[in-house]
């Protein structure tokens, strides 16, 4: 069978996986809807926050940036696996002891404050939407390279599965979806994963296979930094932006990771605090199985490319080449007219240039592998793309529907009325992110940065501190949040849209880039929040009570 | 609960969320970031891992799973000293 007719059997069985679940896991009340009855295992909980966490970009495009940046590409390592030592230390226990059904619920009870609950939903509702218009569009773009139809079908295709599942389960049928799809993203992460690591290191276990030894006394790492100085290329091991850059930007992405919503409402859905403990570890463990896949992904496809490309004759290159030039991700421009790729650090020099969410994409055929490997890898992709989308759509229905609607507008609405309007907000929600991810605005890219850095200078420090100040009051939490919003907004819209042509570290604040200053942004949303507090009245003794609940076991 | 088992399982808590969170930033920040350049010069034994790097990439990663099961069983532990457990 050819590479497009396994991608055909293996998408088709997995949305036939995913339909066949939702039909199984239909959402019977609102509880149902919102938080799976409360009823999910710890271990399931933990699987399904890994499918939810784990995004288009993290599947296709991780370790295309951590080849391209070396020890630079750390941050988004390190940054999106921290964020859970936060979430299981600060953030889930406390949330579940809590016991409501959204962030938004949670702010405006602990600061007895309308008002908050509002700012949050605004907060929720921007940061779902801007994340799940790149989703729909990793789906459609998946789907144009291997299926050979239309980006738009693609997106159409997708809308209409998300719409069946998330309408119909709600959280329960998202839950056990999800479940299915990490085991299938992370079967097709690794597997090619594992062909490379045989055929570079010879052993099947990537993280091993990245330091191993071979006879010379080298490892894989060796070999690609000797192949990245002999052509120019910054050193794989020692690249890097500046330090402090470094660090703000990994500290934005674990805050901002703690801080998304999204992520957040999964621990509500296990029975027991302690659940909510172990259900992050659990979750971590499933994520790191594909971060520390990643760099020998990296370090391996990379190597593979320059290997049996560079230096080679163009009319002497493996097919897959040419095959991925007509889709753009490959351009070839034969500078000096000899017919050899030369693919240089130096810009003025270099033929070819490689897109970087061609490693995932292109590994298996980089690395020679069978042409089901190809098609498992297309399965994985939107796996992990339709599972991110499906739970940002499901925090966009609820936000509506029980902060929004039940919360504010219309408190006596029934049971039944409040899960027919939680389905018809999802079904809202998935049309508008498909007509997102039809018509993208020209910056969807630069968007992820601004999700990160909203939710750590906006939820996070908000959450944080209502749970370890008792003294945190509602306008000092209102302040502080708009303060860290407004900060951290301006600054990336100015360097991404109003003046792009100053994106650069000499016009950065001490050479911070846009994807770190949601770090700048919590510790202005600190600084206003705690000044405010103290100039304030204390908040009222129920809610003091409240904390106290929040802090004792059960 | 009592105010006063309240009071040290609060303060228990906090107390593992400060040595917790110290190995936390000592891996990531430390290790991976700040300190990376000058572990470099060393391997992980045995590996050709420069030492620097493996923090960043692999060892922080690692250290972050064992973290969070460790904060799992000392709050395990003191509940079941405090007499407050769920089963």
């Amino acid at each position: 069978m050819s590479v497009q007719s396994w991608t055909f059997v293996l998408v088709g069985l997995s949305f036939a996986l995913y339909v066949g679940l939702a039909l199984w896991a239909k959402a019977r009340s609102t509880r149902d809807f919102y938080v799976a009855d409360g009823a999910v295992h710890p271990v399931v909980n933990g699987m399904a926050t890994a499918a939810d966490w784990m995004s288009a970009a993290s599947f296709l495009s991780m370790a295309g940036m951590v080849a391209a940046l070396g020890h630079g590409g750390s941050v988004y390592l390190m940054g999106w696996t921290g964020g859970y030592v936060l979430l299981a230390l600060l953030f889930a226990p406390y949330l579940r002891r809590f016991g409501r059904f959204t962030v938004p619920a949670f702010v405006g009870d602990r600061y007895g404050s309308q008002a908050a609950r509002i700012v949050a939903v605004v907060c929720a509702l921007f940061v779902s939407f801007t994340y799940v218009a790149g989703q729909m569009r990793g789906v459609g773009i998946v789907f144009s390279r291997f299926l050979e139809v239309s980006i738009d079908t693609g997106v159409w295709i997708g809308m209409a599965i998300v719409l069946f599942y998330a309408v119909l389960g709600g959280m329960k049928g998202i839950t056990y979806t999800q479940v299915a799809q990490y085991c299938v993203l992370i079967f097709a992460y690794l597997v090619p994963a594992i062909f490379l690591s045989l055929r570079i290191a010879g052993t099947p276990v990537p993280q091993w296979g990245l330091g191993a030894l071979d006879e010379t006394g080298r490892s894989a790492i060796d070999r690609l930094d000797g192949l990245q100085r002999e052509l120019g290329f910054a050193s794989y091991s020692e690249g890097g932006g500046g330090l402090l850059d470094m660090l703000c930007v990994t500290a934005a992405l674990m805050a901002g990771t703690a801080g998304l919503p999204h992520v957040i409402v999964r621990f509500y859905t296990v029975p027991k605090v302690r659940d909510a403990r172990s259900s992050a570890g659990w979750a971590l463990l499933f994520i790191a199985l594909l971060y520390t896949t990643a760099p020998a992904v990296a370090v391996f496809a990379r190597t593979s490319l320059l290997e049996t490309v560079s230096g080679r004759p163009y009319a002497q290159l493996p097919d897959w080449f040419k095959k991925w030039e007509g889709t753009g991700l490959i351009r070839f421009d034969d500078k000096n007219g000899d017919g050899v790729v030369q693919h240089l650090g130096d810009a003025q020099a270099n033929e070819l240039i490689v897109d970087r969410d061609i490693l995932v994409l292109a590994s298996p055929e980089i690395g020679g592998l069978p042409d089901w490997v190809a098609g498992l890898v297309a399965a994985g992709g939107l796996a992990a793309a339709l599972s991110t989308a499906a739970g940002l759509l499901l925090v966009v229905s609820t936000s509506i529907s029980h902060d929004l609607l039940k919360g504010a507008l219309w408190p006596s609405i029934t049971e039944r009325g409040e899960l027919f309007f939680a389905r018809i907000s999802a079904a809202v929600a998935v049309l508008v992110a498909g007509y997102l991810g039809l018509n993208p605005p020209g910056f969807v890219a630069q968007v992820v940065a601004f999700a990160f850095g909203l939710a750590a200078s906006s939820f996070f420090l908000t959450i944080l501190l209502g749970v370890f100040s008792r003294r945190m009051n509602a306008p000092g939490a209102i302040s502080g949040m708009l303060a860290g919003l407004s900060f951290t907004a301006s600054y990336i819209v100015y360097f991404k849209f109003v003046a792009p042509a100053l994106n650069t570290p000499e016009h950065w604040w001490w050479g911070i880039s846009p994807e770190g200053i949601g770090v700048l942004g919590a510790l202005v949303n600190f600084a206003v929040a705690l000044c405010v507090a103290r100039l304030t009245p204390p908040p009222p003794a129920h809610l003091s009570k409240l904390v106290d609940l929040l802090r004792s076991p059960r | 609960m009592n105010e006063r088992d309240a009071q040290l399982y609060w303060r228990s808590n906090l107390r593992y969320l400060a040595a917790l969170l110290s190995i936390w930033f000592a891996v990531s920040f430390g290790c991976g970031v700040l300190f990376a350049p000058w572990l470099n010069q060393w391997r992980l034994p045995g590996t050709g891992f420069k030492l620097g790097l493996w923090f960043a990439q692999q060892g922080s990663i690692y250290t972050f799973v064992v973290l969070i099961a460790v904060y799992v069983a000392l709050m395990a532990r003191l509940e079941k000293r405090l007499g407050c457990y769920e089963e």
